[in-house]
């Protein structure tokens, strides 16, 4: 079974008619039902679905709140390694780009999990470029089992495994994966990744359904927001974690809006999405899928990540850093990224607790990993 | 095997599409979407008229040993031949005596569509999912078309999903007592997230409830009782078929549009500014 | 002969077939469908299937149901 064919039933030319002829009581339909379809979902995400964002951003916050509660759940990334064999035009960590890059030794892991484990977070998500080589399964499996020691929630965002390897992390105690496909769109797909494994769309595409398959908890998956028009990637990321959920019921499939920002590799990209964009992203998402979570990076500013907050949210990183070893290193590298929201952990806290919101650093121990960590 | 197996090859859900409303199933094609039943009739000499008048094509009936000491009449004569047989698996309190009741329907050869009920508990007469999900299995593969009876728990229906059921049949409210759909929440549930049709069965008293039923996006609704012991069952029967009609058309023609009040201000996206 | 029919003992006279029996119940074998010895028995096979000392027969019938 695979997305692939499944996405192939929407053509792209029938989608783009279809956004282009929404009318404002297609929109209004729309909001008075109590469940949605894909189409549904396609047409909150319309040009002309703007003119409702204020009653799909109370919708969704209704909804949000009655399913989450107020409360945010909070996690950092850490990056273990930023050596990588993929040209991605878009990617700071790009193999073509001259950096100096490095490797986090197991001891650095440690060092790095006791700086973020006294803001007392819990959940962390660990990153690496893609190289068999420098970053195998095997090292990051070592590091997981490093990790657990500090943290009741590790997931990871790597370079796409078999489905062995992630039962073999799984049972080392990682419970969640972040994959993003960056762009639904392969030809577009094609032209952004210039050379490696990373090439492979197909591949990339069914990782998310090979960690569900290997029994992972939870499946985090998007689109790189700015790569291809607004509305074609967020349907295609809504339908995606539409698919996975009713395929694989038993796990929490969760989307994040990750939104391109300016960074070393100075790829501007085609397509920028708007605040408001970002806005109609998130509450259609929230309206077509009432129990996913929805994560939203510290690529935005406080500022905006505050204004965002109650229209659909359930997740947001904190007291990120996108180099390796840069919390506890003096001689950090470049970052993936620069992030635009450099509140701490505590600051964070401190900003949701001013709105009304509880700030989670944990919500999930595994029972089975607490066994094996003894 | 995964769960939700057939949500793949499931037809996707376009928008305002015309379309001819036949219910398929079973390898028929079907114009009504009201199922009835042959039990509790003071004469079953009012079935013909029941059928005419309310539409529907498909018709439950039980098996039962033969009693040499009743001279009692045979229903099947008053059923017409076009009518779809669906032979339910009543009396049976486990899988195995369900598995033999349906061979044993089959055999009479009208046809290899079976209702499995497996009732345990003779207090409430609800029925066993567990059981219910093992003669699934069993009679799917020997080639029948399984209509299987239960409460509406969406697990329950998702292994019915596995093991090859044709439709799944969620209670609106314990059998035979006319109460309507009690089981609201947990039918639309099962509507939401199962790739099978969803037939409403049992305890729908009134043609009102059965139109919500169709509303809510039942793929049809199967009213025995709350017929056969109308004051007129003939009429009642039509007001049947005509309530699963308007909430059938009513669900095509999708929702209305909502009339939020009129809001000035817009707290929530007012940073867009 | 003794044989069980729909839970009951019963005599029936040696050498008879399930068509006889049918018959002699005044059933019409379309409206039934017969199980002899848990075994069920195609209805192209009643003349033929010849009834024997301590068979159990279950015969059933459509009735009203929902």
């Amino acid at each position: 079974m695979s997305f692939y064919p499944y996405m192939k039933q929407y053509d792209p030319k029938d989608m783009e008619s279809f956004v282009q002829n929404v009318k404002p009581d297609d929109v209004r339909r729309v909001l008075a039902k109590h469940r949605l379809e894909p189409m549904d979902y396609l047409t909150l995400l319309s040009p002309v679905a703007t003119a409702f964002l204020e009653d799909m951003a109370r919708k969704a916050h209704e909804m949000t709140v009655r399913q989450f509660g107020k409360t945010i759940l909070l996690y950092t990334p850490m990056y273990l390694s930023d050596h990588c064999v993929n040209q991605c035009r878009y990617c700071g960590f790009n193999a073509s780009i001259s950096l100096s890059r490095s490797r986090l030794s197991l001891d650095d892991v440690d060092r790095e999990a006791a700086v973020v484990s006294r803001t007392g977070l819990k959940h962390i998500l660990i990153l690496t470029g893609e190289s068999r080589s420098k970053s195998s399964p095997e090292y990051i499996g070592e590091c997981v089992q490093r990790l657990a020691r500090y943290f009741t929630s590790i997931a990871i965002e790597v370079y796409p495994l078999e489905t062995f390897e992630y039962v073999d992390l799984v049972n080392k105690g990682v419970d969640a994966l972040t994959l993003y496909q960056e762009t639904y769109d392969e030809s577009l797909y094609d032209t952004l990744h210039i050379s490696g494994p990373k090439k492979n769309y197909l591949y990339r595409l069914n990782t998310p359904e090979r960690a569900c398959q290997a029994g992972m908890r939870a499946v985090n998956i998007g689109a790189l927001l700015g790569l291809d028009i607004f509305h074609r990637d967020t349907f295609m990321t809504g339908l995606h974690a539409w698919y996975l959920q009713r395929n694989y019921p038993e796990v929490d499939i969760s989307v994040s809006f990750p939104r391109m920002r300016p960074h070393a590799g100075a790829f501007s990209p085609e397509h920028p999405v708007a605040d408001k964009e970002m806005v109609q992203a998130v509450t259609a998402l929230r309206l077509f899928m009432p129990r996913s979570g929805i994560t939203l990076s510290t690529r935005e500013t406080a500022e905006f990540r505050n204004n965002i907050l109650p229209l659909g949210i359930t997740k947001m990183s904190a007291g990120s850093c996108t180099q390796v070893g840069g919390r506890s290193k003096s001689d950090a590298a470049t970052g993936q990224f620069d992030i635009s929201d450099e509140r701490s952990v505590e600051e964070m806290a401190i900003d949701l607790a001013a709105r009304g919101y509880q700030p989670v650093y944990k919500d999930w121990e595994p029972l089975s990993v607490f066994d094996e960590a003894v | 095997m995964r769960l939700c197996g057939l949500w793949e090859e499931v037809e996707l859900p376009m928008m305002n599409q015309e379309h001819d409303d036949i219910f398929e199933i079973g390898g028929k094609k079907l114009t009504s979407r009201l199922f009835t039943g042959t039990g509790k009739y003071s004469s079953d000499a009012l079935i013909p008229d029941v059928l005419v008048k309310s539409g529907a094509q498909v018709i439950t009936v039980a098996l039962r040993r033969v009693d040499f000491d009743a001279d009692t009449d045979n229903v099947m004569k008053h059923i017409p031949k076009h009518v779809i047989l669906l032979p339910n698996t009543s009396g049976a309190r486990t899988a195995d005596e369900a598995v033999r009741i349906a061979r044993l329907a089959r055999a009479a050869g009208c046809g290899n569509w079976i209702k499995i009920e497996v009732i345990s508990d003779s207090t409430y007469l609800l029925p066993d999912g567990y059981e219910t999900a093992k003669a699934t299995e069993i009679l799917a593969k020997e080639g029948f078309v399984v209509f299987p009876y239960i409460n509406p728990d969406l697990m329950v229906a998702r292994s019915l999903v596995n093991a090859g059921a044709s439709a799944v049949m969620p209670l609106g409210s314990p059998i035979g007592s006319n109460r309507g759909l009690r089981t609201r929440e947990m039918i639309r549930i099962l509507i939401d997230e199962i790739s099978l049709p969803i037939i409403v069965d049992a305890g729908i008293g009134r043609p009102s409830q059965a139109c919500e039923a169709m509303e809510m996006g039942a793929a049809a609704c199967l009213v025995n009782t709350a017929i056969s012991s109308a004051g007129d069952p003939v009429t009642m029967a039509m007001a049947f078929g005509e309530a699963v009609k308007a909430g059938r058309r009513a669900y095509l023609a999708g929702p209305g549009v909502v009339n939020e009040k009129a809001s000035a201000s817009s707290p929530l996206t007012g940073f867009l500014k | 002969m003794e044989i069980q029919v729909n839970g009951q003992m019963e005599h029936v006279d040696d050498g008879l077939t399930l068509s006889d029996y049918l018959k002699h119940k005044k059933l019409e074998s379309e409206a039934v469908v017969v199980e002899l010895n848990l075994a069920i028995i195609p209805k192209e096979n009643y003349p033929t299937c010849n009834l024997n000392d301590k068979d159990i027969l279950e015969i059933v019938r459509f009735v009203g149901g929902g």
